[in-house]
C-alpha cells in the first residue's frame, strides 16, 4: 500500500504560538481522511502545511513522494485544493472561472472541453455557464469550487471545510461527490467541524489545540468510550442536565439537541436509578435508551481525559 | 445619565479611551505619528532649500590684471561660488557647461581694468547653464550683486568725493535669509495635515473591515459620540506633534519663535480638528482602509504641498490656481505659523486667517458626522 | 400577552436579490427562539433588521414595541446583539472590552463590581480578565462576546450563529448560558444552522432562501413529518443507500452519519417488505429501529416539497 501523505511531527508555531504540536499520521491511497476538530484546532495549517503554502517550523513530510519542504513545487501539481476562504472569483462567470483554473493547471485544448463539460455537470451548472459566480448559491458555488479544483485529475485532493454553512441537503450531495472521487482511486483529505460528517471517512484524526488527540475509522474511536451513554428525554433539557451532574453514578450530563446525554458508570443499574432521582426533583422523565456514543461525545470524553477543558 | 448637549460624555469618553488604548498598542499608527513627523521636518528641512552653495564656476580672465583678479577672489570671498576652472581659450567653456562640470562661467574681457580706471563701462559676461532655471536666476541674482558690490568699491576707492546713492536692503523677520526659516514652520502645517488626515482616515474603515463597527452599531451611542470619541487621541497627538515641531525648528534649524504659544496651540487645535474630521469623512465615506489611506494622501499631501505657498509662491500662479488654494486650509496655516514664529504677530493680524481655520474645523467635523453611518445600509 | 418581537413582512433587498422575504412571526417574552436555516437563508439578515443595524426594504418589525423601520436607534437600549464574526476589539483585554460595553450602555458604576463578578462567573474569564481578546480561543471569544451583551442585562437577546464552528465543550457552555438567561426572563433570539442545537429552542423558524418553510415547536415540527421513520445501520452504509431508494415504499433515505434516516411511504409503510429486497440484494443490515425524526429531517423534507 503506497501512502499518499506521510507527516512525521510535523509542527508549525508562529512566535510563541503552537498551531500545530508534533503532528503524525499517514493516509492511504484512494482513502477519505477526515480531519476533525473545532476551529483554531490547526486543520488549516496542517493542510496548509501538506499543500506546501506554508513551511514547517520542524518535522517532515511527504505528499504524493515528494518532500514537503524541498519538492513543494512538485506537490501542488499533484494535488488539487479547495481553501476555506473562497477560491472563485465572483466577477466572473461560471465558465470563466473554469477556464482560469484549467489554465492554472495546465488544461488546455480538447481535454480542457472534455473537464469543462465535466465540471459544469458534476456541479449542477450546466444550464448556468454564464451566470456570474458571485450570484450562486452556497452550496453550488462548493461544488464549482471543488470541480475546479480537479480539472487536472489530480490523485490527491485537499478539502479545507468545504461544507461549512451549506444547507443539509446540499451538504450531503456534495459528500456523495467526495465519494465519487474516492471509489476511482482519488485520495480525499478533508477537514470539517461537523461531527457527523466525519462519519463519512474512512479514518478519522481528531484535533484539539494543535495536537493529534485520537487517529482511527470513526467506529472504532467511537468503541473506545467504554462508557456507555444514555439518552434520556424529558420535558426540560436543561434543568434535567444541571439535576444529573451531581447524581451517583453520572460521569457527565449534557444536553444533545432536546434530550440530554448521560455519561454512566454502568448502563443497566443508571436506567434504572435515574429516572427516579429525576423523579424526586420534579422533573418526569419520558425516556431512556441507550445508545451508541456520537463522535461528538467521543471528543468531549477524549479531551476530559486529556485533562483539558477546551478552555484558555 | 447626564447628557450634554444631547450627548452622553460617558460614552463619548469611553471611545476616547478605547481608541487611545487601540493606539498605544498599535505600533504602526505610533510610529506614523510620531516618528514620521519629526523624520520629515528635519528631513524636508534640510533638502528643501533655497539657498545655493557650492556652485563650480569656470574663470576665463582675458585682462590678467590686479583688478580682474580681485573680481574673480570677490566670486570667491562670496561663499557661493567656487571657481574650479581657469580657462585660457574661450571654446573651452562649451564642453565645461554641458558635461555641468561648471554652471557658470565667467568672461572677463581684455582692457577691463583700463575701462574701469578710465570710467567707462566695463561689461563682464556671465554665461549661466539655464537647464535649471531657478538656480540660474538666483545665481545669477548672486553673481550680479557681487559685481554691483565690487563696482561700488572700485568707485568709492577712486572718487574722494562722497557715495553715490547706496541701496542699504535690510531684510525684516528673516535677515539671512536662511531657507530653513521659511520652510520649516511651513513644512509643520503640510506634515499635519497629512498626518492627521491619514491616521483618521484609518480610524472608521477599520472599524468597517474588522467587523467592530456592526457590534458597535448596535448599541445606543451616537454618531457624534463616536466620532468625537475617536478624534480626541488623535487631537492631542497632532498637538504633541506641533510642540515637537517647534522644538526641532528651534534646535536643529535654529528657527526662531518670536511669537505666542497660546495662539499657536489654539489655531493648531482648529486647524488639526478639520484635518483630522477630513480624514474621518475620507474613512466613513470609502469604509475601506486602503481606499481611505489612498484617497486621503491625495487629497492632502499633493494640495498641501503644491498649492499652499509652502514652496512655490501663490502670487506667481495662475488665477485659476489662485483660486483653488483659497480652499487649501494649510494655505492660510502656513501664513499663521510664518506669523507666530518670524514676526511674533498676534489676532490682530491673524484673525483672518483664525477664521478660516475656524470654517475648516467646521466643515471637517460637518463632514464627518454627514458621512458617518451606524448602519450596514 | 405583546410579542417582545414581532415581525410584519419584514423584507429586504440586495440589488436583484431577495435576502428576507415578507417575514411575519411573532416571539414570546422569556422564549428561546431559534432562526434556523443554512447559509443565505437569512438569518444574518433578519437579525441585522431587528438589531437596528440594518434598515428593512419594506415591513417593520417591533422589538420591545420600537419600531425598527421608524426608530432603530430606540430599539437598542432594550437589546444585545452579537454579530456572527467575533464583533469585539482584539487589542483590547477582556476586562477592556466588558468595561468599554458597560460605558456604552451606561451601566451604573455602583453595580458594575456584582455585575462583573456574575460574569466571570459563568464563563470562566476571570482568569484571563487582562489577556488580549484576540489571543483568546474560538470558544472562549464567543463567551467574551456574550457577557458583553449581557453586561447591560438586556430584555431581549439577538444572537447570530454563536456556536459555529466552535469546540464541542464551550458550545454546551455557550447553551446552559442561554438557558440560563431564558430561565431568568430574557427573550433569546438566536440563528444556528446546526440542527440538532434549534431542537432545544422553544419555538423554531426553518428559513430557506428568505422565506420561512416552517414554524413551531420542534416537537411538533418533528411529529408532523409524515410516514414512520426508521434509522438503519448497515454494515455498507452507501450501498444500503442506493438500494433503499430504489426500493419501492421508501419515500425518502438520507445518510446520517454512518446511519440511514428512511422515511417509508405513508401508504404501504411496509418495512418487512423493503428489509426483504434489502437483504435479497446482498446488504447486511446491521440494525434498524424506529426513531422519530429530528429538525433535520423535517427541514430536508418540507426544502424538497
Amino acid at each position: 500500500m503506497t501512502l499518499a501523505v506521510e507527516v512525521r511531527d510535523l509542527t508549525r508555531a508562529f512566535g510563541d504560538f503552537v498551531a500545530v504540536d508534533q503532528v503524525t499520521f499517514d493516509v492511504a491511497e484512494g482513502e477519505i481522511f477526515g480531519f476533525l476538530g473545532p476551529n483554531g484546532a490547526g486543520k488549516t495549517t496542517t493542510i496548509k502545511m501538506l499543500t506546501g503554502l506554508l513551511a514547517p517550523t520542524s518535522g517532515t513530510g511527504r505528499v504524493a513522494g515528494f518532500d514537503l519542504r524541498r519538492e513543494s513545487e512538485a506537490i501542488k501539481q499533484r494535488i488539487g485544493y479547495m481553501s476555506q476562504l473562497f477560491s472563485l472569483y465572483g466577477d466572473l462567470t461560471v465558465e470563466e472561472n473554469i477556464g482560469f483554473f484549467a489554465g492554472l493547471y495546465g488544461v488546455t485544448g480538447p481535454r480542457l472541453a472534455e473537464r469543462r463539460d465535466w465540471a459544469l455537470e458534476m456541479s449542477g451548472l450546466k444550464d448556468y455557464r454564464r451566470r456570474l459566480t458571485g450570484q450562486l448559491p452556497l452550496g453550488f458555488k462548493q461544488r464549482l469550487a471543488l470541480g475546479c479544483a480537479v480539472l487536472h485529475q489530480p490523485p490527491i485532493l485537499f478539502l479545507d471545510e468545504p461544507t461549512s454553512g451549506v444547507d443539509p441537503i446540499s451538504r450531503r450531495n456534495f459528500w456523495d461527490l467526495i465519494y465519487e472521487f474516492s471509489g476511482r482511486g482519488t485520495t480525499v483529505f478533508v477537514s470539517t467541524h461537523y461531527m457527523e460528517e466525519a462519519e463519512y471517512c474512512h479514518r478519522l484524526a481528531l484535533m484539539n489545540r494543535g495536537r493529534l488527540i485520537a487517529l482511527d475509522r470513526p467506529a472504532a474511536l467511537r468503541a473506545r468510550l467504554t462508557e456507555p451513554i444514555l439518552e434520556i428525554t424529558t420535558d426540560h433539557g436543561p434543568a434535567t442536565a444541571q439535576a444529573l451532574q451531581g447524581a451517583r453514578g453520572v460521569i457527565e450530563a449534557a444536553m444533545f439537541g432536546r434530550a440530554v446525554h448521560v455519561v454512566v458508570e454502568q448502563a443497566a443499574s443508571a436506567a434504572q436509578t435515574l429516572p427516579a432521582w429525576l423523579e424526586t426533583r420534579g422533573i418526569p422523565c419520558r425516556g431512556v435508551t441507550h445508545v451508541r456514543p456520537s463522535l461528538e461525545d467521543v471528543f468531549v470524553s477524549l479531551v476530559r481525559l486529556e485533562g483539558g477543558a477546551v478552555a484558555g | 445619565m447626564r447628557r450634554v448637549l444631547g450627548l452622553s460624555p460617558r460614552r463619548l469618553f469611553a471611545m476616547a479611551r478605547k481608541e487611545t488604548l487601540q493606539l498605544r498598542r498599535d505600533s504602526r499608527s505610533l510610529i506614523t505619528a510620531f516618528l514620521y513627523p519629526a523624520l520629515m521636518i528635519v528631513f524636508f528641512g534640510y533638502v528643501i532649500t533655497f539657498d545655493i552653495r557650492n556652485i563650480n564656476v569656470a574663470v576665463f580672465d582675458q585682462d590678467h590684471t590686479q583688478r580682474s583678479r580681485e573680481l574673480v577672489e570677490a566670486f570667491q570671498a562670496a561663499g557661493y561660488f567656487r571657481v574650479t576652472h581657469r580657462l585660457d581659450r574661450y571654446q573651452d567653456i562649451q564642453p565645461l557647461l554641458d558635461r555641468a562640470a561648471v554652471r557658470m562661467a565667467l568672461v572677463i574681457p581684455p582692457g577691463f581694468q583700463r575701462d574701469l580706471s578710465a570710467g567707462r563701462p566695463a561689461p563682464v559676461q556671465a554665461l549661466v547653464d539655464g537647464a535649471d532655471a531657478n538656480t540660474a536666476g538666483i545665481a545669477l541674482n548672486y553673481a550680479g550683486s557681487i559685481v554691483t558690490a565690487y563696482a561700488a568699491r572700485v568707485v568709492l576707492r577712486a572718487s574722494q568725493r562722497g557715495a553715490p546713492i547706496v541701496a542699504q536692503s535690510r531684510v525684516w523677520y528673516n535677515e539671512t535669509l536662511k531657507s530653513s526659516n521659511m520652510i520649516v514652520p511651513g513644512l509643520v502645517a503640510v506634515i499635519m495635515m497629512v498626518i492627521a488626515a491619514m491616521l483618521s482616515s484609518l480610524t472608521v474603515a477599520r472599524e468597517w473591515d474588522r467587523g467592530t463597527m456592526e457590534q458597535l452599531a448596535a448599541t445606543p451611542v451616537h454618531r457624534v459620540e463616536v466620532i468625537l470619541g475617536k478624534l480626541l487621541p488623535y487631537l492631542a497627538i497632532g498637538l504633541i506633534d506641533v510642540i515637537a515641531a517647534v522644538v526641532i525648528g528651534r534646535l536643529v534649524f535654529h528657527v526662531p519663535f518670536r511669537g505666542s504659544p497660546v495662539l499657536l496651540v489654539g489655531l493648531a487645535t482648529l486647524f488639526l480638528i478639520g484635518s483630522l474630521g477630513l480624514g474621518i469623512f475620507i474613512s466613513a465615506a470609502t469604509k475601506s482602509q486602503l481606499l481611505a489611506t489612498q484617497i486621503s494622501l491625495l487629497a492632502t499631501y499633493l494640495p498641501s504641498l503644491l498649492l499652499s505657498g509652502l514652496i512655490f509662491d501663490l502670487a506667481s500662479m495662475p488665477f485659476a490656481l489662485r483660486v483653488i488654494s483659497l480652499v487649501i486650509p494649510a494655505r492660510y496655516f502656513i501664513v499663521v505659523l510664518r506669523g507666530i514664529f518670524l514676526k511674533g504677530v498676534g489676532p490682530e493680524v491673524l484673525w483672518v486667517q483664525g477664521l478660516a481655520m475656524i470654517a475648516f474645523a467646521v466643515l471637517g467635523l460637518t463632514l464627518a458626522v454627514r458621512a458617518f453611518r451606524k448602519e450596514l445600509a | 400577552m405583546t410579542p417582545a418581537v414581532s415581525l410584519r413582512d419584514l423584507t429586504r433587498r440586495f440589488g436583484d436579490v431577495m435576502a428576507v422575504d415578507g417575514l411575519t412571526f411573532d416571539v414570546a417574552p422569556g422564549e428561546l427562539f431559534g432562526l434556523v436555516g443554512p447559509d443565505g437563508a437569512g438569518k444574518t439578515t433578519t437579525l441585522r433588521m431587528l438589531a437596528g443595524v440594518l434598515r428593512p426594504s419594506t415591513g417593520d418589525a417591533l422589538v420591545g414595541g420600537v419600531s425598527v423601520a421608524r426608530d432603530p436607534e430606540g430599539v437598542k437600549h432594550r437589546i444585545a446583539y452579537m454579530s456572527q464574526r467575533f464583533g469585539l476589539y482584539t487589542d483590547l483585554t477582556v476586562r477592556e472590552n466588558i468595561d468599554f460595553y458597560a460605558d456604552l450602555y451606561e451601566v451604573p458604576d455602583a453595580e458594575r463590581p456584582a455585575r462583573l463578578q456574575r460574569l466571570y462567573h459563568f464563563s470562566n474569564l476571570g482568569t484571563f480578565e487582562h489577556r488580549l481578546a484576540g489571543q483568546l480561543s474560538g470558544g472562549m471569544k464567543q463567551k467574551l462576546g456574550l457577557c458583553c451583551a449581557l453586561v447591560h442585562q438586556p430584555e431581549i437577546l439577538l444572537l447570530d450563529e454563536p456556536t459555529f464552528g466552535v469546540d464541542p465543550i464551550s458550545r454546551r457552555d455557550l447553551w446552559l448560558i442561554l438557558h440560563d438567561m431564558v430561565a431568568q426572563g430574557v427573550t433569546v433570539v438566536v440563528s444556528t444552522a446546526y440542527l440538532d442545537e434549534a431542537e432545544r429552542c422553544d419555538h423554531v423558524a426553518l428559513l430557506n432562501q428568505g422565506k420561512v418553510i416552517a414554524l413551531d415547536r420542534p416537537a411538533v415540527l418533528q411529529e408532523s413529518l409524515v410516514g414512520d421513520m426508521l434509522v438503519v445501520r448497515a454494515s455498507d452504509p452507501r450501498r444500503a443507500l442506493e438500494r433503499l431508494r430504489a426500493a419501492p415504499g421508501v419515500r425518502r433515505a438520507a445518510l446520517f452519519g454512518d446511519t440511514i434516516h428512511v422515511t417509508l411511504d405513508e401508504r404501504a409503510r411496509d418495512w418487512p417488505g423493503v428489509r426483504e429486497a434489502l437483504e435479497g440484494a446482498g446488504v447486511e443490515l446491521l440494525d434498524f429501529h424506529e426513531i422519530g425524526p429530528g429538525l433535520e429531517d423535517v427541514f430536508m423534507e418540507r426544502v424538497a416539497r
